[in-house]
């Protein structure tokens, strides 16, 4: 198996964002929430926000995580329509 | 009804005993779910009786990681952050759990010959050619065997477990590789831009 065409574009890309001062997953875990309120506001990064920014371009795993927790935030935005129980009965009683 | 509430709100709640705390676990329980299954229905490997699971094992981790909580956004978004953590790891697991880093590393090399040598665009050749060539000559096995199967998409936890080493003995393996990689690049003249287009122009 040798590798693919995306997959040394894939690491070109990282080597390109490659810090020598970077942060790990576990920080990444506990601010991505605060960046993710931001972006999904469409505000500017926060200058103590950019370290976020660059590890989720070199970290896909966190870069999928925070994918899918914006997923989550939209559909905590409209619980309605995500099917949580408390609202149905809401909106059956209204 | 379920009901979000403010952070010191959560927090208080959450540190409380008896009818207080039972009330705000179910909240937060019913809000997980939401988020937790709307990020996670469109993945081939989710089902959805895993739900319960993850729900389960999130709570505990909120609950163990409830002073590392910076109120630097709303509580509910941390929290799910941390139970998609939870979640996204054990998929992972999974799929990963069978796949030999060893075979991985065998079946699969930096070979300038196999990947690029009948690529029509002369530049790109080249510049695989030297990433390849500080790969092969100047990283360590380990560091090789890293970025290899980071590129495969191996799961970092199984990576660190099939190699002994910690989550952050891998990030240090995998940081170093990445900067003399960079370093070498930036030294044979190439900038970001002709990262940039190798394969994407
Ligand atoms: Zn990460």
């Amino acid at each position: 198996m040798s590798v693919t065409g995306d997959e040394i574009q894939q690491l070109l890309d990282v080597v390109r964002d490659t810090q020598a001062v970077e942060i790990d997953c576990d920080v990444c875990l506990m601010q991505v929430g605060e960046f993710a309120e931001d972006r999904l506001a469409g505000k500017l990064i926060a200058e103590g926000l950019k370290a976020i920014e660059q590890h989720l371009l070199i970290c896909p795993e966190c870069r999928e995580e925070f994918e899918a927790l914006c997923q989550a935030m939209n559909a905590l935005e409209k619980p309605e329509l995500a099917g949580l129980p408390g609202a149905k009965d809401e909106e059956r009683k209204g | 009804m379920v009901r979000d509430r403010d952070n010191d709100e959560w927090i208080k709640s959450l540190e409380a005993q008896g009818p207080v705390r039972e009330s705000a676990l179910a909240d937060l329980r019913e809000l997980l779910f939401v988020g937790l299954k709307s990020s996670l229905k469109s993945r081939s490997d989710y089902v959805e009786t895993m739900l319960d699971d993850f729900l389960q094992d999130s709570l505990i981790r909120i609950l163990q990681a409830l002073d590392q909580f910076q109120n630097r956004s709303r509580f509910i978004t941390w929290a799910t952050s941390i139970a998609i953590r939870v979640a996204m790891t054990e998929l992972r697991k999974r799929r990963w759990r069978d796949v030999s880093l060893e075979k991985l590393v065998a079946d699969s090399n930096f070979d300038p010959v196999s990947d690029v040598e009948g690529d029509t665009f002369p530049e790109r050749r080249e510049l695989v050619e030297t990433m390849y060539r500080v790969i092969n000559t100047q990283l360590t096995d380990k560091q090789r065997t890293v970025l290899l199967a980071e590129i495969k998409g191996m799961a970092q936890e199984e990576i660190a477990g099939q190699l002994g080493c910690t989550r952050n003995a891998l990030y240090k393996l995998s940081h170093d590789a990445r900067i003399r990689l960079k370093q070498e690049l930036v030294r044979a003249g190439y900038d970001s831009q002709s990262f940039a287009v190798a394969f994407n122009g």
